[in-house]
């Protein structure tokens, strides 16, 4: 989700002034967005050398670290925003990693690829695995580990006793608040504890 | 090749210490390279670990093979670049290259100090290195960086003087040693005063009296140093079990049989040459008492809370000496603090001595930082 509407409608969720911490940051284009545009402080985290760079070249706190070793280096309710955005489907624990959000934002903001889509579900009824823009992998080299839809993530939540505030699509960078399962390549959810 | 002159500078009045003691009519050896704005803002200042001195980087007129320790790091067009930096190398008190030391005389006796030299610490440098920044006109540093011990100085800059830096660069340090850290500067303490020649820590030529360095302590000290900078698998790599010479085992106790050992006593014999047993009892202690959360109750997160410098941590995986979990401890304190800090975590195989080396990943991180600080300070690219 690099196009800029995308970002933005992801901004637009962040409240003005925010402590933000981005789990899997990429190149801190998001976070340098929020800080230019909306005010923004706090820091990424990122495993990827070029990825740690690219944000310490931007001027983006970044902390080198594997989210599978958890979040024990931050304290509880210790930001307003907790953002995993397309971090989620990388995660071998991400149940784990979802509490986690919720322990140390006061708001977690989450979005992945929604397996859901339509033309997945088509490619699935044809007998093959979604290969799309938004899903650019074959089955075999994909660092897609979590394949799951809007709606299972919406079971998910309800398992974690998360409460959503707000739920939605994304498709061309526009939300999709009707039949967001179907009609969306992007699950995008917002909670709290 | 960027040519390094070295400077010194001397110091009458006392320089109160840690300790209570105080030393006076010292002097200070340092090294500049690039040149300072008229702003005063551009100068960075490094500080110096165990073995090294003020001379960080470039070489000395006419000398083959004087580059300085980092001069992969500081230079024209490197990542920390003396095109638009002015970078301060400086040696600290105590140490055998310049600066007084305990082979030089006190003013006070007219003797040698000896094993007189008063115990140093951490934050004495940093006070001697600030005099020495107030001499040399400059109010505010840009950045302050150093590995190891040097990382230390470094943090403890933005401790001590909070308002007079800008940036911090802690790079394979730690907010304190573990036991096994001290055990380990311990054994090479003891190697060392109990050599024979030792005699006390006063070995220095006296009147008749000729000197007796106590080369054997130094080299079993080194040795041992050298064995935590590395890691098993670059040892492994290098040396594995490869036998000196060509052939079958000697059944020697004595003789050198692997190559490992022939590269240890190698070491050592080098380092015996150089350096000062005393200097290396001062410094080691140095390392132990550094312990900025002691005054907190042990809280680093308290003791942290009064630097408000912006901050970037490196460590390196396989650095058993000085962890990348000792430098999380750092940044945990750091967020606990909300400071600015940006923390890389470099997977490279040299263990310690990896924060000298000229990883690519390690530089291209240190340089974009060090870009962002030269356009925060109005300079163009």
């Amino acid at each position: 989700m690099s196009e800029a509407a995308a970002q933005e409608a992801i901004a637009q969720l962040v409240p003005k002034g925010a402590r933000v911490l981005d789990l899997g940051c990429g190149d801190g284009a998001l976070l340098a967005h929020l800080q230019a545009t909306r005010g923004c402080s706090g820091y990424g985290i990122e495993i990827d050398d070029t990825n740690v760079q690219a944000c310490v070249k931007r001027g983006v706190n970044v902390i080198q670290l594997n989210l599978e070793e958890g979040l024990a280096l931050f304290g509880d309710a210790s930001f307003d925003v907790v953002l995993q955005i397309d971090t989620l489907q990388h995660l071998r624990n991400a149940e784990t990693m979802l509490q986690e959000t919720a322990r140390v934002g006061r708001t977690g903001i989450v979005a992945f690829p929604n397996f859901g889509h339509w033309p997945n579900r088509l490619a699935v009824l044809m007998g093959r695995m979604p290969v799309t823009k938004r899903l650019p992998y074959q089955w075999f080299d994909t660092p897609n580990i979590r394949v799951g839809t809007f709606a299972d993530f919406e079971t998910l939540a309800a398992r974690n006793r998360l409460k959503v505030s707000d739920s939605f699509g994304l498709q061309d960078g526009r939300a999709v608040r009707t039949a967001p399962n179907l009609m969306a390549g992007t699950a995008v959810f917002k909670f709290s504890r | 090749m960027m040519i390094a002159t070295p400077e010194s500078m001397f110091f009458e009045p006392p320089l109160a210490l840690q300790s209570g003691a105080s030393i006076r009519a010292y002097q200070v050896a340092f090294e500049t390279y690039g040149t300072l704005n008229a702003a005063k803002s551009n100068a960075v200042l490094v500080c110096h670990a165990l073995n090294a001195s003020h001379h960080v980087a470039g070489v000395y007129a006419g000398q083959e093979k004087s580059e300085g320790w980092w001069d992969t790091m500081i230079g024209p067009g490197k990542p920390l670049d003396t095109n638009h930096f002015f970078v301060i190398g400086v040696n600290n008190l105590g140490s055998c290259f310049g600066s007084t030391g305990p082979m030089h005389t006190n003013p006070d006796t007219g003797r040698v100090y000896g094993a007189d030299f008063p115990v140093v610490t951490v934050e004495d440098w940093v006070n001697a290195q600030a005099r020495l920044l107030d001499a040399l006109g400059i109010q505010t540093l840009a950045a302050v960086m150093g590995g190891s011990l040097g990382g230390m100085q470094a943090l403890s800059w933005t401790l001590q003087y909070p308002s007079r830096v800008r940036h911090a660069l802690v790079i394979a340090s730690a907010p304190n040693l573990t036991a096994e850290n001290i055990a380990f500067n311990e054994v090479a303490r003891r190697a060392i005063t109990t050599d024979p020649d030792f005699n006390g820590g006063h070995f220095y030529a006296n009147g008749d009296k000729p000197e007796t360095k106590p080369k054997r302590g130094l080299r079993i000290a080194r040795m041992i140093g050298h064995i935590t900078y590395l890691s098993d698998d670059v040892m492994n790599e290098k040396f594995g079990r490869l036998l000196k010479d060509d052939g079958d085992y000697k059944y020697s106790t004595l003789d050198v049989e692997f190559q490992i050992e022939s590269y240890l006593r190698y070491q050592g014999d080098k380092f015996a040459e150089y350096f000062d047993a005393n200097t290396y009892l001062l410094i080691t202690r140095a390392l132990d008492y550094f312990d900025p959360a002691r005054q907190h109750g042990g809280d680093l997160s308290q003791a942290l809370a009064k630097a408000t410098a912006k901050f970037l941590l490196v460590s390196f995986t396989t650095d058993w000496r000085f962890s990348p979990k000792r430098s999380r401890e750092l940044v945990k304190a750091l967020l606990d603090n909300r400071r600015d800090v940006s923390y890389a975590e470099i997977d490279a195989p040299h263990g310690h001595d990896a924060f000298l080396l000229d990883d690519k990943r390690y530089m291209a991180v240190t340089r974009s930082y060090f870009e962002g600080i030269h356009a925060a300070i109005g300079g163009h690219p």
